[in-house]
């Protein structure tokens, strides 16, 4: 449904996205994933058909968001992160606006309205000024107009910031109840969304994948075990391995003899390590190389995202 | 072309915000005052008349109504401005122009649908003061044909200021840019009429030729002048174009 092929965007000298590749399929729920100013949003204008790539091609239902700029804006319903709405409007008449101008015909717009706004709980104020909604309310009106066409494509910036908790778990069942007939894509950076709504992810950060690895994960890293008399002998012993930067405590296992050693990219102390507890007599009881697995990476880039979210709240 | 949905957002929108009824009430309250000053003008002019055996040869059309016409260029120069900024600027400053521009209508019909949203305002605007030769009939004979043409001259000029208007909102996410910008570039083709006198001849009939109030002339004299419709019309087409560019250009530009 969704083909995106080394999507690359600069605005002036900041390159936003580079090389994003991706495919979506029918009737897919798919979750954009990374750190604020990863890109999530230029990707979603640009799919939109907001603005032009600067680089690459991305097409929607077969047709490229660039050249067949309307067939795509007739299959889509776009939610962009600020909820843009006419202030000055009435819920139910903007919606009926938005309806006649997706296309929709004059026998179906009060049904699809009353639909739309049912389906996103919004039927109590449609005689209510947008702006004097509450920003919950808002944002399901804006909801309520990417889905009043009921466009094939779903292209949700954020759809549930700002929310309250029980706000967010009906906006998130009104989004699972769109998968089969619709495609949706949704940036989030809240893990459990994720794993609740979506069916696949994207993840979207500055760079290439090896160096998101990197980014995350700058040293190789072992996990050891070592059973031995005394664990500050045994964290000197391996600082001192040739290649190694950082020696620590595996978080939580104080005391058992756990630790991760880190060593410079590229450079496999195991045999090292191996040797020197065979040499000083200790119980090596656990050798593990800690994988750089994307699983990995996505885990971190999203924890990551979170704890800052947390902090800044 | 979907014109008509954006069309009728935009009336909407002019009528549940209060600016459309602040604006009409406004300007027909400063129309109300220029008429009552027109009208005590010609009457102490009709009395002096009756007094001079040499007096006469005054009508309402070009005693009241002509000047009333030409003083309403100036208040409309001051205040379409106003009433034309927010098209785009508003749009872009709250970021609804970003769905507006995600929904499947081209850009030429959005345009449309805010330049003719525009144009209907103004033209209630002026329709209300219809209501001024209808009462100067009440008094004195009226040419009927003269006050026709004298508003058809008056929408189209206020086309153009639609116009320039609307290119002007195009531009910027400032509404008061916006009304800046495009006072100024009304004010240019008003005043290019006043420099033509200093001219030298060849240049001076080109900018009289691009003076805005140079073409109503005709109109205010009741008199139809092709060439006159022809510059109003090329105007609005171009700056109506000019807008159309810059909406486009968002489309292109990396």
């Amino acid at each position: 449904m969704i083909e995106v092929q080394n999507l690359t965007k600069h605005y002036g000298p900041i390159t936003a996205i580079r090389d994003v590749s991706f495919r979506v399929a029918p009737g897919e729920i798919v979750g954009f994933l990374g750190p604020n100013g990863a890109g999530k949003s230029t990707t979603m204008r640009i799919l939109a058909c907001f603005m032009p790539a600067s680089g690459g091609s991305a097409k929607v239902a077969g047709y490229d968001v660039f050249a067949e700029s309307l067939e795509v804006r007739r299959r889509i319903g776009y939610l962009p992160e600020s909820v843009p709405l006419y202030t000055d409007l009435r819920v139910a008449p903007y919606l009926e606006f938005v309806a006649e101008t997706k296309g929709v015909p004059r026998s179906d717009r009060k049904k699809r309205v009353a639909e739309a706004m049912e389906r996103c709980r919004i039927a109590d104020v449609q005689n209510r000024l947008i702006g004097k909604l509450s920003k919950g309310y808002r944002q399901r009106v804006g909801l309520a107009q990417a889905i009043v066409s009921d466009p094939a494509v779903l292209i949700l910036d954020e759809p549930t910031i700002g929310l309250d908790p029980k706000q967010i778990t009906e906006i998130r069942e009104l989004i699972k109840s769109l998968a089969g007939d619709h495609t949706v894509i949704l940036s989030t950076h809240i893990l459990p969304e994720v794993s609740m709504v979506c069916s696949s992810v994207v993840i979207i950060a500055q760079g290439p994948i090896d160096s998101l690895v990197e980014q995350f994960f700058p040293t190789a890293r072992v996990e050891v075990e070592i059973a031995a008399p005394s664990p500050a002998a045994v964290r000197d012993a391996l600082r001192v391995i040739p290649g190694v930067v950082a020696v620590s405590d595996l978080p939580g296992s104080d005391g058992i003899g756990r630790y991760v050693v880190e060593s410079s990219r590229g450079r496999d102390v195991r045999g090292e390590v191996f040797q020197l507890a065979a040499q000083q007599r200790w119980d090596l009881r656990e050798l593990r190389r800690i994988g750089m697995t994307l699983e990995e990476v996505f885990l971190h880039v999203v924890a990551g995202e979170q704890t800052r979210a947390e902090e800044s709240t | 072309m979907k014109i008509w949905p954006i069309f009728k957002k935009e009336m909407r929108l002019y009528f549940t915000s209060p600016v459309a009824w602040v604006i009409i009430a406004v300007f027909l309250f400063l129309a109300g005052l220029m008429f009552y000053a027109a009208v005590g003008y010609y009457t102490r002019a009709s009395m002096q008349a009756q007094m001079n055996p040499m007096g006469g040869g005054l009508n309402v059309n070009d005693g009241i109504l002509r000047p009333l016409f030409s003083n309403f260029f100036i208040i409309l120069l001051l205040m379409m401005p106003l009433v034309t900024m927010r098209l785009f600027a508003e749009e872009q400053r709250s970021g609804t122009l970003e769905l507006l521009l995600t929904y499947p209508v081209r850009d030429g019909a959005v345009l449309l649908g805010k330049f003719f949203a525009a144009v209907t305002l103004y033209t209630v605007m002026i329709a209300l003061t219809l209501l001024y030769p209808v009462m100067l009939w009440y008094f004195a004979p009226i040419e009927w044909g003269m006050v026709l043409t004298g508003y058809m001259g008056l929408l189209m000029l206020g086309m153009t200021y639609i116009a320039v208007g609307v290119f002007a909102s195009s531009l910027t996410e400032n509404q008061i840019v916006a009304a800046l910008v495009s006072f100024g570039v009304l004010l240019t083709f008003w005043l290019v009429g006043w420099l033509s006198d200093l001219a030298d001849p060849m240049v001076a009939r080109l900018l009289q030729h691009l003076s805005l109030p140079e073409h109503n002339d005709s109109f205010a004299k009741g008199v139809f002048e092709t060439k006159d419709v022809i510059f109003y019309v090329n105007f609005t087409l171009v700056a109506l174009f000019l807008a159309l560019r810059s909406l486009e250009a968002r489309r292109w530009k990396g």
